[in-house]
């Protein structure tokens, strides 16, 4: 568990209120789910007003939220403090989301953290042109590619210290990046040395209907046994 | 190593389009009416007659699963949920599914539902996954757009799909956890019984299945049971994707057989471990909530349930990571802790307490900063927190730190002995490093 809390007072906006296109992006979420169960929509729609106000939840946002969904402004409370991906304080225009846990750790996490705390300073702090902040979080699920930082949407993977560095430049200098691996690898394959799924004819449509031979062998079976039965 | 025209996951890498055209030409949505023409019961016999254990983890028979659920509704509706959030350290294979086959998934999902009665089925993918969230949901698109889903479509059998996501908990991936998330609440594991089949999503009949397993109903339902218990060893059958990271030369996912050897699978596919296989020093064979298991006992052990738990390890999600020799196995057995610590719901006392007090004992032990005692005390308090919480978060949280004690008391007992022979304590904070 960690503990979360919602921004001081002095950071928080006097108020909020949806934009339209967050109003129409709720009424869709809603319309996911049975009738009464508009509560279901509490995470995707906090995820979108976050997205609105320049990636955190100010309080006045989840009071607004809990009222759109009739849902207690506590329960909605509940939910932006337990979620560790819904941001409570104001982030960089670079949220730099560093996984630290054990198999980026082992392919050298602990290098990116020192680029990233010589760079930006200490996590949880906006730097101060505003550009970036960063958080050590959890697994992020892209193990095959560490190490790896998700940076606002985007993953960026297999990792250097120099390639990292250079991202960090790019992005600051707001120069185009690449998203996905930083090695010329293409997704999570090895790089350079794939030997499955070289074969043809998995890509040129002749495995259409080649499985229904044994559909048909089966068929004539049964039907070869029904006139043996009848005779 | 398995062929590839027994590969289930021909796209795993990306190399081809994930949409629906190329999805068809390499044989998803092919013949889906036709399978659910054979009916229901077919369907369910199987799944139950390929093998297919779960592949989200704890490895329960897929057809088994389905097969809880209610023939005849009592009013309620039934829902198929299935679990995309990801989040156990070492694994991203549901990840490659469905940036780059969404389609077996979609169709999978349709073929799931229609033999558990359910009309609605809700993905649930966790929150960090925005790009796959999005070729998802393109995929979903795709699938409504052609007729294949949706209240009217070509397969006579009104389906919706949803695609729901979450916001960054691990603990969302226990799966009544994920079901109190998807009702809008704290990620906070439910008691069971009642068991969600019978009341699970708004308190109706649930059933709550992995990515991957859902996703290779398809092509299983094709290709025939026997073809998919063919594959692999006696109850350990099919084929599975590992994600293998770590200390190996080329990290990467692959499809394979089940009970392939972990040195067949680290020379094929991996390029083999770092600094060559007398460089091994431990693996962690499911994920981080297995026990590592040292390299004299891995190296030519199969890569499935039932070996694995032999060992005892376990096969999780098949998400292999490697260790080499110049791994400090403490510190990193101590960032598992961590995660647990950090991922802990906060429901259940023995996890909540029990997380942070592991991690800050190993943290120290890591140091050499400990009595030698502690290190039964540890055991011990792992013990305690094992079997006595909601969910298995406690469980996963002990595992780890057992299979170190088990495996690499020594290695701690060096620590304590280093430090307390060394007066200054700084520099062995170096030697550890």
């Amino acid at each position: 568990m960690a503990v979360r809390k919602v921004a001081p007072e002095e950071l928080q906006p006097k108020s909020f209120a949806f934009t339209p296109e967050t109003e129409a992006f709720a009424q869709a979420q809603i319309a996911k789910y049975p009738p009464g169960r508009q509560a279901s929509a509490v995470i995707p729609l906090l995820w979108r007003v976050q997205e609105q106000h320049d990636g955190w939840l100010p309080q006045k946002a989840i009071e607004v939220v809990a009222a759109r969904l009739d849902m207690p402004p506590i329960r909605v409370m509940e939910v932006a403090t337990f979620y560790t991906m819904f941001n409570l304080a104001p982030v960089g225009k670079y949220f730099i989301q560093f996984c630290g846990t054990t198999p980026c750790q082992l392919r050298g996490a602990g290098d990116i953290k020192k680029v990233l705390e010589a760079r930006v300073g200490e996590q949880g702090h906006v730097s101060d042109d505003g550009i970036f902040s960063w958080l050590e979080v959890e697994c992020l699920g892209a193990c095959c590619n560490a190490p790896m930082v998700q940076i606002n949407d985007d993953y960026y993977e297999d990792l250097t210290t120099e390639n990292f560095e250079k991202l960090l430049d790019d992005l600051a200098a707001g120069r185009p990046v690449k998203k996905g691996p930083q090695n010329g690898r293409h997704a999570s394959e090895p790089q350079d040395a794939i030997k499955t799924l070289q074969d043809p004819s998995l890509y040129d449509g002749s495995v259409i209907g080649s499985w229904r031979k044994r559909f048909e062998e089966e068929a004539v079976k049964a039907a070869d046994a029904d006139t043996e039965k009848k005779s | 190593m398995l062929q590839d025209k027994d590969r289930i996951f021909t796209n795993l890498y990306g190399l081809h389009s994930p949409g629906l055209k190329a999805a068809q030409m390499r044989g998803a949505w092919d013949g889906t009416k036709f399978l659910l023409e054979k009916g229901k019961d077919w369907i369910i016999d199987e799944m139950k007659k390929s093998g297919l254990r779960g592949r989200g983890g704890a490895g329960f028979p897929t057809g088994m699963k389905w097969s809880f659920m209610p023939k005849q509704s009592d009013g309620r509706p039934s829902y198929l949920v299935v679990n995309a959030d990801e989040s156990e350290p070492g694994t991203c294979k549901d990840r490659e599914i469905m940036r780059h086959d969404p389609h077996l998934l979609v169709e999978g999902c349709l073929i799931a539902s229609f033999a558990m009665n359910a009309n609605a089925a809700y993905i649930y993918i966790r929150g960090e996954y925005i790009a796959e969230k999005h070729a998802l949901q393109k995929a979903i698109d795709e699938a409504y757009e052609a007729k294949l889903i949706g209240k009217d479509n070509i397969h006579g059998y009104p389906f919706d799909l949803y695609l729901h996501h979450g916001a960054g908990a691990y603990i969302c991936g226990e799966e009544t956890a994920l079901l109190e998330s998807l009702e809008g609440k704290k990620g906070m594991p439910r008691l069971k019984p009642p068991f969600p089949a019978n009341m699970g999503l708004y308190g109706c009949p649930t059933t709550v299945n992995n990515v991957e397993s859902i996703a290779v109903a398809g092509t299983i339902l094709r290709r025939g049971a026997s073809w998919f218990s063919g594959i692999g060893r006696p109850n350990n059958v099919g084929t599975k994707l590992f994600c293998v990271s770590g200390h190996v030369n080329k990290p990467c996912n692959v499809e394979e057989a089940m009970g392939i050897t972990f040195r067949e699978l680290i020379d094929t596919h991996c390029g083999g471990i770092r600094g060559g296989w007398d460089n091994l020093l431990a693996v962690i064979p499911g994920g981080s909530s297995v026990p590592c298991v040292p390299a004299d006992q891995i190296a030519d052990a199969y890569m499935d349930f039932d070996t694995l738990r032999g060992l005892r390890s376990g096969l999780g999600t098949a998400a292999v990571i490697v260790m080499d020799k110049s791994t400090d196995i403490v510190r990193a057995i101590a960032r598992i802790s961590y995660f647990y610590k950090h991922e802990s719901c906060g429901q259940c006392t023995p996890c909540r307490e029990g997380t942070g007090w592991m991690w800050r004992v190993l943290n120290r032990m890591a140091e050499g900063r400990a009595q030698k005692r502690e290190i039964d005390m540890l055991l011990e308090v792992s013990t305690q927190i094992e079997g006595h919480t909601i969910c298995a978060l406690g469980d996963a949280a002990a595992w780890p730190v057992q299979g170190l004690i088990r495996h690499f008391r020594h290695e701690i007992e060096k620590r304590i002995d280093d430090y307390a022979a060394n007066p200054h304590s700084e520099s062995v904070l170096i030697a550890a490093e």
